[in-house]
């Protein structure tokens, strides 16, 4: 039945190809204002007031209406956006910024620096159920001298700082005085941002429109549409059908479903390295694991190259530590463990592990070399992945077991109490390198996220210097020697980078990949007047 | 009459305590918290962060002060304020669900009644004709498939391919600007796909169901009698036998009341409806326990009704039960 539809497909668009011209090409296309730009979520957003929002769904909506004081520009460098300018105290304790003048809420009150205080002391109320506090739990000091004047001063140094004033001002006139849980701006908000809320019908879409006011010039986009679409299938079928006009594509789906003659006169498609990374983590408290030369051993068993072509089609470059490839803070220079049977083995064979019964797994004593990946159920490329290391490591003469958990039980009853060997999980980060609360030996206790127990004095000593170094070369000479101590103990295998692989209507122009990826210039993207889809 | 009546709802309540007791103790058991999606492998999260938002759900407190807050709060029928990060109350949220699921299973059942009674029939009269046998196999197959699959399928050559049918949602983008007319062709071409996925199951069991009552009926004696004192096929079979065969399909009836607001969280979440069968599911995934017993709560009670009514109705429509 599948292949009788393909065939009829073929033939239907077949024909129509001959008689279209390929948009996107033609230069003299003008930024015009108007249409609408539709996409998709997976989720239902939980709260659209951005202090008590965690999901993505929620943030991205957020991203929109409101604005904090910096943000990453296009090159990852961080810019003003409320705040026109700021300056740092020699000391490194005092931020002051400058704030911009004219910004207008989007119910028209102004903007002026007592919501930054107040958006300052409500993420540190103790009545405010919110995850972001901890930034700002190490401000000893706030204050608003003028009203385009904000300051805070820091008990000690405190590099990532800078980034969390990127956080979203929220409006004091509508929230100060009341609890904010009961907020009707959670389910109707009302930022200072480049679109402000229209309306929301739950369970179906979202609706935001450019705002004519915004300071930097009004979004060429009319509206944006969030449609809830909670399967991807679908969400995917509803691309090709033209009822989305953007999403993030699957390898799969990228490599191979999109590329077809119709999909290529209807979408541009863009791959950039995301922010993320994939890892084989070993519990260090297991006495297998204390071994450097196990670690490394599997290290060498391992083809990443084989897992990148096999999980992801290709798409995504191989990790060799926790940064991405093409950030400022990533080191090249790290030891590297080439696909190396060979040596593996000789590893192995050096750490007192032999085959002498001849049935493929080695063993020392009565022990058998054997250990467990536990990973969480629903993601297809971890489970994937194991498969794949479970191969090569059988090769060498390590049994690998895999066992795949539902996320909450994978947590609380394998991760937390170390009650497992070995995991595949992700991590992901943004450019700003602090890697304190997964790294430092302090961070091993209850539900701390270094679970694997990782402990060494030098990176402890690097990471707290990490944090507390504000000059961006001497922070890299501090990253650079945090990266290559990993590389050399292998506390965690890190496996790969993924790529982000958006498609977007070809009818939107002024896309311009970066490294921030291609949604940093949303507000220049436009659609020629003669190919807007939406009139209304 | 009444005092049964009386009887059988006093029966209730027990029954109800204790069916939230139950789901109360078995949701608490599953590992994880409501926190957890905010707080677990969350760098931004502390544990002194973790620990208010647990007292403020008063998940510190044992499980049966919880349980018994929570019943005291039932009596009332406040239903609580949902965990998830919306704080919305409970009811709101299944209140927001409640009519598209409904609408969407009252047309399912309409049309699984309208399509099976009559296949069932036929398929009954024309027994181990080519008919019935064509009829089993598709019906089994029918049975056999995998819904989300046909839908996809039929999703991707009704929406994409041929362009006939919108793929997912109950509404068009740019619904308010179209005219009457066009608005309402616009929600019923999106009804199409998710009516015709959620019936095609139904249609399947139930005119098993209806051939087999059927050819039990068909065999009695008063059949032959009809049929002895020369009545005409037809009658024979649609005034004597039918009215006999759809006696059970009173229970039927009765038991789908509570799957009235059950939706399904598979043709739901691939036709992105906002139902019930999601709400659910969702609130299962983040242990959002006020939604959950909320739901549970409404479920068992339009059971228990259910049942009651199918009894009632049965005693209306046959004189034999309502004499014993």
């Amino acid at each position: 039945m599948r292949r009788c539809l393909a065939l009829l497909v073929l033939l239907l668009f077949g024909c129509q190809g001959q008689e279209q011209s390929v948009p996107g090409s033609d230069a003299d296309a003008r930024p015009a204002y108007g249409d609408t730009f539709i996409e998709a979520s997976i989720g239902e957003p939980s709260n659209l007031l951005p202090v008590l929002a965690s999901d993505s769904a929620s943030s991205e909506i957020n991203g929109l209406v409101y604005e904090g004081l910096l943000r990453y520009d296009k090159n990852l460098r961080l810019e003003g956006v409320l705040a026109e300018s700021w300056e740092i105290s020699p000391d490194n304790l005092t931020f002051t910024f400058h704030l911009r003048q004219g910004v207008k809420w989007h119910d028209g009150q102004p903007f002026t620096s007592a919501d930054v205080l107040f958006t300052y002391r409500m993420y540190i109320d103790p009545k405010v159920p919110t995850s972001y506090a901890e930034d700002f739990k190490q401000v000893a000091k706030a204050e608003a001298p003028d009203p385009y004047t904000f300051r805070v001063t820091y008990r000690e140094p405190y590099a990532p700082a800078l980034e969390s004033w990127g956080t979203a001002i929220h409006p004091r006139h509508l929230l100060e005085g009341q609890d904010v849980t009961k907020s009707p701006l959670s389910r109707a908000p009302i930022g200072t941002g480049p679109f402000r809320f229209v309306e929301w019908k739950p369970g179906e879409k979202l609706v935001l429109e450019g705002n004519a006011e915004y300071f930097a010039g009004r979004p060429y986009l009319r509206r944006v549409v969030y449609r809830i679409i909670p399967d991807s299938s679908t969400q995917f079928l509803e691309l090709q059908s033209g009822g989305l006009d953007f999403m993030g594509l699957t390898p799969i789906q990228y490599a191979t479903q999109t590329d077809t003659p119709a999909f290529r006169r209807g979408f541009n498609k863009f791959r950039y390295l995301g922010f993320g990374y994939s890892y084989l983590g070993y519990n260090l408290r297991k006495p297998l694991f204390q071994d450097l030369r196990i670690r490394q051993a599997i290290a060498h068993a391992i083809n990443k190259q084989e897992i990148i072509d096999g999980v992801l089609l290709g798409l995504g470059k191989t990790a060799t530590g926790p940064y991405k490839p093409d950030t400022w803070v990533y080191n090249p220079q790290v030891k590297t463990y080439a696909y190396d049977p060979v040596r593996a083995r000789t590893l192995l064979e050096e750490a007192g592990w032999r085959d002498a019964d001849g049935d493929g797994v080695r063993e020392k004593g009565a022990q058998k070399l054997a250990f467990t990946i536990v990973t969480n159920q629903g993601n297809d490329l971890r489970a994937k992945s194991a498969e794949i290391i479970q191969r090569r490591l059988k090769e060498v003469g390590i049994d690998v077991q895999i066992r795949i958990v539902e996320w909450a039980t994978f947590l609380k009853e394998f991760i937390f109490p170390g009650n497992f060997d070995a995991t595949i999980l992700g991590w992901t980060g943004g450019p700003e390198p602090d890697q304190y609360n997964i790294w430092h030996s302090s961070k091993t206790g209850p539900r701390e996220l270094n679970f694997i127990h990782y402990k060494n004095a030098e990176v402890d000593d690097l990471l707290e210097r990490g944090r507390r170094t504000f000059d961006q070369a001497e922070r890299k000479k501090i990253y650079d020697r945090f990266q290559a101590i990993l590389a050399e103990e292998q506390p965690y295998t890190f496996l790969y980078v993924g790529e982000a692989l958006p498609a977007v209507a070809r009818r939107f122009r002024g896309i311009e990949p970066a490294p921030a990826g291609i949604t940093h210039n949303f507000i220049r993207w436009y659609v020629p007047e003669s190919e807007q889809k939406y009139a209304r | 009459m009444l005092v049964y009546l009386a009887k059988r709802l006093a029966m209730m309540i027990p029954l109800l305590i204790g069916i939230t007791l139950i789901s109360f103790v078995v949701i608490h058991l599953a590992p994880g918290e409501p926190t957890d999606l905010q707080t677990d492998l969350n760098p931004k999260a502390s544990a002194e962060m973790r620990e208010r938002l647990r007292e403020r759900y008063g998940l510190d407190q044992p499980l049966a002060v919880q349980y018994g807050r929570w019943l005291a709060h039932l009596a009332v029928l406040d239903f609580g304020e949902s965990f998830a990060q919306d704080h919305r109350p409970v009811l709101d949220k299944i209140v927001e669900r409640l009519p598209v699921t409904i609408m969407i299973n009252l047309l399912s059942i309409a049309a699984i009644l309208a399509v099976a009674v009559p296949l069932g029939v036929m398929a009954a009269v024309r027994r181990n004709s080519p008919f019935d046998k064509v009829t089993t196999v598709l019906v089994f197959t029918g049975f056999a498939m995998p819904s989300f699959w046909l839908a996809l399928l039929l999703m991707d050559f009704f929406g994409v391919r041929l362009g006939l049918l919108p793929i997912a949602g109950l509404r068009s983008i740019g619904y308010e600007y179209l005219s009457f007319g066009r608005q309402v062709w616009d929600v019923v071409s999106h009804l199409i796909l998710p009516v015709f996925i959620s019936a095609f199951g139904g249609v399947a069991g139930f005119s098993r169901y209806m051939r087999s009552n059927m050819l039990e009926v068909i065999r009695q004696d008063y059949i032959l009698t009809a049929r002895a004192k020369g009545l005409p096929e037809a009658q024979v079979i649609v005034r004597h036998a039918l009215r006999n065969a759809l006696l059970p399909v009173i229970t039927i009836l009765g038991l789908s009341v509570p799957g009235l607001i059950g939706g399904s969280v598979i043709f739901e979440t691939i036709f992105a409806i906002p139902g019930m069968g999601k709400l659910f599911y969702d609130g299962v995934m983040m242990r959002d326990y006020p939604l959950i017993m909320g739901i549970l709560v409404i479920g068992a009670v339009l059971t228990l009704i259910g049942n009651l009514l199918a009894d009632l109705g049965y005693a209306l429509a046959d004189p034999r039960i309502r004499r014993s």
